[in-house]
C-alpha cells in the first residue's frame, strides 16, 4: 500500500495545476494526502448508494411492491437501478472535469464494460473480494497521467441485490448472498 | 470573403448533412485555425440535444473516465470527427461515417464469449443488419426486441396522435393570449391596413384557416411580437413566436437549415435528390407548403412534398396502400389520425417536453431528417404506432420495399428478435435445471 503525504511547498505547483486536476491539486495544497481525500469521496458515494438501495429500491420494489425497478426505468416508469443511479452520477461528475473519476465495477459484471480492464482493477477487485475490510491503493499509468487509484468493495446491502443479479439473464454469477462483496468503486485522482 | 472566393477554399465537397451551409465556414470552424476541441463544440452545438435526446449510448461521459484510454488511443470516441470526417467525400460511408464499417471490432473484438451467438458474424454487420446502432438504441435494445415478440404486423387500431395546440396554447408562457385571446374572429375584426384588406383571397383564406378559428388576428404574423410596423411578407421568425419547436426543427432539417445560417432559402435546384423540374427554383419558407393566410396542415402533409420531391420512394407514394389510408382519412371514411401521409413517418407528430416549464404537448417534428440515417430512428416514433416491431425492422432493412414506397412485404426478416427469444430460452432452462439441482 502506497499513499504519499504531499509537503506544503508543492502548494504553489499544486495551485497552479489544470482544470482536470484542481480539487487534486486542492487537496495537496490543504496536506490532504490521495488517501484522504479518497476516501472520504467514497464515504458520500457508499452511504449515497446504500440509502438508496435501502430506503427507495429495495422498500419500494421488495417490501412495499409499488414500483419495479429497472434498467429501462424511463419506457418502463420504473425506479432507476441503484448501479445505474450510481453512473449517471459518476458521468455527471466526468462532465465537470472534478478532478477525480470513479467507477463501479465487478469480476462478475452484468454488463461486460465493467469488467476489469486494468491490471490495477483487477488486482484491487480481487484484493477486496479477499478482504472487504481492506480498501485496495495503488498508483497506475493510464493515456500519459499518472493517477492514484483506490477500490473499494462494493457489498449487497439489500435482498435486491442479490435477487436481481442472481436472476439477471447476463449475470455470469447466480449464487450471491447479502453482504457479499459483489464487486467495487474504482476511484482514480490524477497525480501532479 | 466572396462565396466564390469561399468555394473555392473547400477542401472537399461536405456530406449530405451539411453541403447546404458548407459555405459558411465559421459554423464549424469558429475562428481560423480551429482547436479540436472548438471543433468538438461545434459539433454539440447543433447536434448535442439531439444525442441526448437519443439517449446516447456513446456519450462522452462514459470515455472521460481514464480506465477508457487504452480505448481511446484505438477509435477517439471523444471527438465526432473521429468517426465523421468531413470534406472526404471518397472516404465517406453511410451515416457520414468515414471509418471502415467495422469499426465496432476496436472496442467489441470479444464479443463472441458474451454473446455466443455472435460468433462468425462480421463486424461490418453490426450497423448495417438492421441489429444496432452506435449512438441511438431506443428501439434495438435486447429488452425492448423481447416485450416486442409476436406482435402482429399492422395493429388492430392504427392511428397516430392528434395535435393539441389549441387546447396547450393559453398555458404557453411565450404564447400571446393576451393580445389574441383563444375565439373565432369575423372579418370585421381583422386588423389588416387598408392596403392588406383589399386583398379578397387572403381575407376568405384566412377567415377560413385555424388562425381565424383561435383568434390569431393579422397582426399576429404581420406584426409578430407587437412590433410597430406592418409586415407584407413575414419571414419564419414571425411563425416561430407562437411555434417556436416546429420553426427549430424547421431549420434545423435540410428545409429550413440555410436560413439557420444566413443563406438565400433552400431551392430543389440545390438538392442532391430528385426533385421535380417546374419546381427547381421555389425557395422553401414555412409558407412554402402550409400557404400563407390557408395554413392548410393537409396539404403540406402530402401534395406540397410531391410538388418537388421526384425520387422512386416518392413517385410510388400515390400506388402505396399509405396513400389509400390518408386518401379514406381526408374523404372522412377513417378517422383522423389513421391516415399516412409523407408527413406521418417523416414530419411525425411526436411528444414535445418544454425544457424550461415541462410543459408536455404533442407536435410536428419538421426536421423531416430527424427519424432518418439510420432509418430505425423511426421505428418508436413512427412506425410502432401502426406495426409490429419486426415487421418494421424487417420493412425499414429492405431498400427495394422503401423505393416502391412499402408496396409488397419485406423481403428478409431480421433475426435479432429471435436471437433475444432464444437466448431468453437458454437462460429459462438454466435457470429451471440450476432449480432441480438446488431441491
Amino acid at each position: 500500500m502506497k499513499t504519499r503525504r504531499s509537503p506544503l511547498k508543492k502548494a504553489a505547483v499544486a495551485l497552479a495545476a489544470t482544470a482536470t486536476t484542481l480539487a487534486a491539486g486542492a487537496a495537496i495544497a490543504e496536506g490532504v494526502s490521495y488517501k484522504r481525500m479518497a476516501d472520504a469521496l467514497h464515504a458520500v458515494m457508499e452511504s449515497d448508494r446504500t440509502v438508496y438501495t435501502r430506503v427507495v429500491v429495495n422498500r419500494l420494489t421488495n417490501e412495499e411492491k409499488v414500483i419495479k425497478a429497472s434498467e429501462h426505468w424511463k419506457d418502463e416508469k420504473a425506479l432507476p437501478l441503484p448501479a445505474q443511479m450510481f453512473r449517471f452520477g459518476a458521468e455527471m461528475v466526468a462532465e465537470k472535469n472534478a478532478g477525480f473519476t470513479y467507477s463501479l465495477l465487478s469480476l462478475w459484471p452484468v454488463n461486460k464494460q465493467n469488467a476489469p480492464r486494468t491490471p490495477a482493477e483487477k488486482e484491487g477487485l480481487e484484493a477486496v473480494v479477499k478482504n472487504p475490510k481492506q480498501p485496495f491503493y495503488t498508483e497506475e499509468t493510464l493515456g500519459k497521467t499518472k493517477y492514484f487509484t483506490a477500490v473499494y468493495p462494493d457489498r449487497a446491502v439489500a435482498p435486491a441485490c442479490v435477487t436481481c443479479h442472481n436472476e439477471h439473464r447476463d449475470s455470469p454469477r447466480t449464487d450471491f448472498k447479502i453482504g457479499d462483496v459483489m464487486g467495487g468503486v474504482v476511484l482514480r485522482i490524477p497525480m501532479e | 470573403m466572396f462565396a466564390s472566393a469561399r468555394a473555392w477554399m473547400l477542401p472537399g465537397p461536405t456530406t449530405h448533412g451539411h453541403y447546404q451551409i458548407e459555405l459558411a465556414c465559421e459554423s464549424c470552424h469558429t475562428s481560423a485555425f480551429t482547436s479540436a476541441e472548438a471543433l468538438q463544440q461545434a459539433c454539440v452545438g447543433c447536434h448535442g440535444a439531439e444525442l441526448k435526446e437519443a439517449d446516447d449510448k456513446h456519450p462522452l461521459a462514459k470515455f472521460a473516465d481514464p480506465r477508457n484510454a487504452p480505448l481511446l488511443e484505438k477509435v477517439d470516441a471523444t471527438m465526432c470527427v473521429t468517426c465523421h470526417s468531413e470534406h472526404r467525400p471518397r472516404m465517406t460511408n453511410a451515416m457520414g461515417v468515414t471509418l471502415p464499417d467495422d469499426f465496432c471490432v476496436h472496442c467489441h473484438a470479444g464479443i463472441a464469449e458474451e454473446r455466443p451467438s455472435h460468433a462468425g458474424m462480421g463486424f461490418d454487420t453490426c450497423a448495417s443488419a438492421g441489429c444496432h446502432n452506435f449512438h441511438d438504441n431506443r428501439a434495438l435494445y435486447e429488452d425492448f426486441l423481447l416485450r416486442h415478440l409476436d406482435a402482429a404486423d399492422t395493429r388492430e387500431r392504427a392511428q397516430v396522435a392528434a395535435r393539441d395546440f389549441v387546447e396547450i396554447a393559453a398555458m404557453l408562457p411565450e404564447y400571446p393570449s393576451d393580445r389574441y385571446p383563444i375565439a373565432a374572429l369575423t372579418e370585421a375584426q381583422a386588423d389588416a391596413p387598408d392596403h392588406a384588406r383589399a386583398n379578397a383571397t387572403a381575407m376568405n383564406d384566412w377567415l377560413a384557416s385555424s388562425h381565424a378559428a383561435a383568434g390569431v388576428n393579422c397582426s399576429g404574423c404581420h406584426q409578430a411580437g407587437a412590433a410597430d410596423t406592418w409586415v407584407d411578407r413575414p419571414d419564419h421568425a414571425a411563425c416561430a413566436t407562437c411555434h417556436a419547436p416546429e420553426a427549430k426543427g424547421f431549420t434545423a432539417g435540410k428545409h429550413g437549415m440555410r436560413l439557420a445560417h444566413g443563406f438565400s432559402p433552400m431551392t430543389p435546384a440545390q438538392a442532391r435528390l430528385p426533385m421535380v423540374p417546374q419546381a427547381m427554383d421555389t425557395p422553401l419558407t414555412c409558407s412554402t407548403c402550409h400557404g400563407a393566410h390557408a395554413f392548410e396542415t393537409q396539404t403540406a402533409a402530402a401534395d406540397a412534398c410531391l410538388g418537388c420531391h421526384a425520387d422512386r420512394h416518392s413517385l410510388a407514394y400515390r400506388s402505396s396502400k399509405h396513400f389509400e389510408l390518408w386518401q379514406k382519412e381526408l374523404s372522412g371514411e377513417l378517422p383522423a389520425g389513421s391516415g399516412v401521409s409523407c408527413a406521418t413517418c417523416h414530419m411525425p407528430r411526436i411528444e414535445h417536453r418544454d425544457p424550461e416549464f415541462d410543459i408536455k404537448r404533442v407536435l410536428v417534428q419538421h426536421n423531416q431528417n430527424d427519424t432518418l440515417r439510420p432509418n430505425e430512428k423511426m421505428l418508436r416514433p413512427v412506425c410502432l404506432a401502426c406495426h409490429g416491431l419486426q415487421f418494421s425492422i424487417d420493412a425499414l432493412a429492405d431498400a427495394t420495399l422503401i423505393e416502391r414506397n412499402f408496396n409488397g412485404t419485406p423481403s428478409a426478416q431480421i433475426r435479432s428478435l429471435e436471437m433475444a427469444r432464444e437466448r431468453l430460452r437458454e437462460h429459462e432452462a438454466q435457470r429451471n435445471r440450476s432449480a432441480q439441482t438446488s431441491n
